[in-house]
């Protein structure tokens, strides 16, 4: 097998890109034990000052992840400002008056821990792994950059450069992101997921300390945050250690709900072309908008998921069997649900077609084979199997403390809850073919979507009629 | 639940827990395991959660194919879980997802690597869909076509993809007329010449016992392990015909090639001569490339050419040592205005280390954070399997995770001054490929066909 096309995470972790690909997965499996396995002794609580603390046992390694989550995200961001919530990660590393940079890096790595952070449309996040007996340390530096961040010029300004070359890396370096950006920028009409995490390129050349600061200072409070500790730890040993030190972070501001402007119902399915000299291997996407785990209604966005499954899955899925395996058309096809959103979120399909192939040709195809699962509904077989491979995911997770700690992260900076996460198998099984088929006939229209084609500037027979 | 996982684990942690007082009958529990028909594989058992993960690698990777087919092996590991025995593709890919197992290959310059993961439920259907990857891949007309056009499609990707270009171009640059000059992936003049024939030819030669390494994790016991190595590998030839290939130094030292191509932002490859793995002066070399580029962000590199001066978004150093080539390496990539800088701070950076060697401090920092960090390499069974693995092909031995502390500690400052001289001394080859402003002085080539 080949691996297909990968979209890029929408996470984009300031300081190293490991964890991109990990939360890609993780944002379209979200997933929980099984009834097959020991459900995790998860516990849940909150501080005086509003923390919220969740506490993930794994016993099996003396290792600890040690993660804290902001509520906020890009599409909190002043307009003007795109870039601002990812800057503000980046300069996160540069100390306090307690611990002024570089001694919390060095105190990790002097512990032989691994730290770094991401930044998303929804939250923000900082971790370190280590091995456990150095878990109170990291919390004494991590809670005193909670609200004790300094920045002087002199830390700033590289920094703004580091972000740029971040961009160049990320998007200006590579033609299906730069697609990837305007798909969504066109599929979001109001909502400010239509700004790129890193934000654009001529906001965030203009991104200044005091805006990073001003940011900081509205969100950054004991009350807008979760401490996720997964791995060999109780729960009260961690309640015990975030009092001594988290606890005693005094709450700097009043958050409000999080109400960002809303999509109006689409009304025109919408295309865009990127061309790119660099284009080798044309390829085409398209994002549809529906709800997430957070907006939809009870049971609709678990039919999502395994919709995505059952047409997206990279080498079982109808897309692939079609477009891939039948009429040889592409050489890879397939599609996923992004359900961990706080607002209307992306059900995505993308395919790349054989040489011989064109864009208009593949999608004509492409259109069949979701038209067919609209009128004629998917089988019973297909839902049993797509469910059951959903659930064994949950499984695997529980072999990763890491990934178990980023799913409650995710999961209560999203909206939604860590009863939700523990009964997602429950929610999964509880799934009715006539649910998924609905799911099909209610979003996948159209007029819900962006198609991108990505083609070099030369290709005639890609062009529009 | 058990606790042996932890307690092997425990045994290297830098504080040694209460548990391992209690229970230090169970500290040694990596177990060699040699099956009935004499296949060895080293074992954690550890059933706490109901699943397996086994990796394991045969000597062979790339460095098997025909010097005018770059690719074979390549394809090869693309085309086992692509139907096998009775059962098409669509149907081995089926079995696959029904019993929500995960299989996977892959060839690097020095082997073809595989590994499976599955739930315990579904532990002898697995092992099975496995066997016949491996003993009776169908290499069907519809498969090899279908895969062929899928590889070929990445490389057409790659022909303008900068950082798939400045890799390339390294390696061609390094190893002239050697297995690891040439793509892994194959060319797009090379893949479409390979044939059935040399598929079966490829698994015939590569796929034997001989140079079989194997290492399991979780759910399942020695003896169980051991029938299952039997069922799995015991088919395969006893003995593979392995091409020899010869030891080599990268070429190009000192030199620098910049290839021409429209991107905002030029990617940099730099290598020259490392340290072999199995050279007494590793340990040492691996702490001094920690301490100038080693992936953290205290390293020399990161702070000089990113912290200070925001030059590149990330920049690192790593020994990389394979059968035939011990090599030490620097990458980053940055625009196209200030890469030239960047590669100035680079080799100015890995020359100060080669003259005055690291601080007392830095090393004992290092040495710390190297002792501390292995353990996160432990914390999943697909980590340990793979270490359990890595360790095995290596040659480190069985104990080698009990002894490694002991031989980070006994590095002195002059072993670590000796070692840094022994980082590229012949300087580095570089590679640019982008539009690097003052950098057209020097080797210009035309990138190497994918």
């Amino acid at each position: 097998m080949i691996p297909p096309f990968r979209r890029s995470a929408r996470a984009r972790p300031g300081l190293a890109m490991g964890l991109a690909a990990i939360l890609a997965v993780a944002l379209t499996t979200f997933s929980d034990v099984t009834q097959a396995a020991p459900k995790p002794d998860v516990a849940h609580f909150t501080l005086s000052n509003g923390l919220e603390v969740v506490v993930v046992p794994d016993r099996r390694a003396p290792v600890v992840t040690h993660m804290v989550w902001y509520k906020v995200g890009a599409a909190d961001e002043t307009p003007g400002k795109s870039g601002l919530a990812h800057f503000l990660e980046h300069l996160m590393f540069k100390g306090t008056a307690k611990n002024p940079a570089p001694v919390f890096s060095q105190t990790v790595a002097l512990v032989g821990g691994q730290e770094n952070a991401f930044t998303t449309q929804d939250y923000t996040g900082y971790y370190q792994r280590v091995s456990r007996e150095h878990l109170k340390t990291l919390m004494e530096f991590e809670s005193d950059r909670m609200t004790g961040l300094v920045l002087n010029e002199q830390a700033v300004v590289p920094e703004l450069k580091v972000v740029l070359e971040e961009y160049n890396q990320r998007v200006a370096n590579n033609p299906r992101a730069r697609l990837s950006e305007q798909v969504d920028a066109a599929l979001y009409l109001n909502h400010p997921y239509g700004r790129p995490v890193i934000g654009w390129r001529h906001e965030i050349e203009k991104l200044t300390r005091e805006d990073a600061l001003a940011f900081y200072r509205r969100f950054y409070t004991p009350n807008n945050a979760v401490l996720v500790v997964a791995g060999d730890v109780t729960a009260d040993e961690v309640r015990k250690l975030a009092e001594e030190t988290y606890g005693k972070v005094a709450k700097v501001a009043e958050i409000g709900p999080r109400h960002r402007p809303q999509e109006p119902p689409p009304a025109a399915e919408r295309h865009v072309t990127l061309a790119d000299a660099r284009v080798q291997q044309p390829s085409l996407h398209r994002e549809y908008l529906v709800p997430s785990a957070t907006t939809a209604k009870p049971g609709e966005s678990e039919a999502l998921e395994v919709l995505g499954f059952i047409l997206g899955r990279s080498s079982t899925g109808r897309l692939h069997n079609a477009l891939v395996m039948e009429r040889g058309l592409a050489v890879s096809a397939g599609g996923w649900y992004r359900g961990t959103a706080l607002d209307a979120t992306q059900f995505g399909v993308y395919a790349s077609p054989k040489p011989e192939v064109s864009l208009p040709q593949l999608e004509a195809a492409l259109d069949s084979v979701i038209a067919d699962v609209v009128s004629k509904g998917v089988t019973a077989d297909e839902v049993e199997r797509a469910k059951s491979r959903l659930i064994a995911e949950a499984i695997y997770a529980q072999d990763n403390q890491a990934t178990m700690a980023r799913w409650y992260g995710m999961a209560l900076t999203t909206g939604s809850t860590v009863e939700r996460v523990l009964s997602w198998p429950d929610r999964i099984r509880a799934v009715t073919t006539e649910a998924v088929n609905q799911a099909a006939r209610t979003w996948l229209d159209k007029k819900r979507s962006v198609t991108g084609y990505l083609v070099a500037p030369t290709q005639k027979e890609d062009k529009r009629t | 639940m058990s606790r042996r996982l932890r307690v092997l684990i425990a045994s290297l942690a830098v504080a040694l827990c209460a548990v391992l007082a209690i229970r230090p009958a169970d500290a040694t529990t990596i177990q060699r395991v040699v099956s009935p028909g004499g296949i060895e594989a080293w074992l954690v058992h550890e059933p706490s959660l109901p699943l397996v993960a086994m990796n394991f690698a045969f000597v062979g990777g790339a460095s098997e194919d025909p010097a005018d087919k770059p690719g074979v092996g390549y394809m090869v590991a693309s085309l086992l879980d692509e139907g096998a025995g009775e059962l098409d593709s669509k149907a081995f890919q089926r079995r696959l997802e029904d019993t929500a197992t995960e299989m996977r290959f892959s060839a690097t310059q020095d082997y073809f690597y595989g590994s499976i993961r599955m739930l315990s439920e579904h532990r002898d259907q697995a092992f099975d869909l496995l066997r016949l990857a491996l003993q009776h891949p169908r290499f069907d007309d519809e498969a090899v076509a279908r895969i062929r056009g899928q590889i070929l499609s990445g490389l057409r990707r790659e022909s303008t993809d900068p950082g798939s270009i400045a890799t390339r171009t390294w390696w061609r640059d390094a190893f002239p007329n050697h297995p690891y000059g040439r793509p892994v992936n194959g060319s797009l003049t090379s893949v479409p010449t390979i044939g059935l024939a040399d598929l079966k030819d490829y698994t015939g030669r590569v796929l034997a016992r001989r140079h079989l390494k194997v290492a399991a994790v979780g759910d399942i016991d020695a003896a169980t392990l051991g029938t299952v190595l039997d069922r799995v590998f015991g088919a395969l030839p006893a003995d593979g015909k392995l091409a020899a290939i010869p030891d080599r130094t990268p070429q190009g030292g000192g030199k620098r090639v910049v290839v021409s191509l429209d991107v905002p932002q030029s990617v940099v490859r730099m290598g020259g001569v490392g340290v072999q793995r199995n050279d007494p002066g590793f340990i040492s070399a691996y702490i001094v490339n920690h301490i100038l580029g080693g992936g953290s962000f205290t390293s020399r590199l990161y702070q000089e050419v990113r912290e200070k001066r925001g030059l590149v978004y990330g920049v690192s150093s790593y020994l990389l040592t394979m059968r035939h080539a011990a090599l030490f390496m620097v990458t980053t990539q940055a625009g196209n205005d200030h890469a030239g800088d960047a590669v100035q701070l680079i080799d100015a950076q890995v020359r100060r280390m080669a003259d005055e060697g690291p601080s007392e401090a830095e090393l004992s920092k290092a040495k710390a954070y190297l002792k501390g960090a292995y353990v996160l390499n432990l914390d999943t069974s697909s980590k340990i399997a793979s270490v359990l693995l890595q360790n095995q092909l290596d040659n480190l031995g069985i104990d080698y995770i009990e002894r490694r502390r002991a031989m980070i500690d006994a590095v002195t400052v002059d072993d670590a001054r000796r070692a840094a001289k022994r980082l590229a001394p012949g300087g580095l080859l570089t590679t640019v490929v982008g539009r690097p402003k003052g950098m057209t002085v020097g080797m210009t080539t035309e990138a190497p066909r994918p």
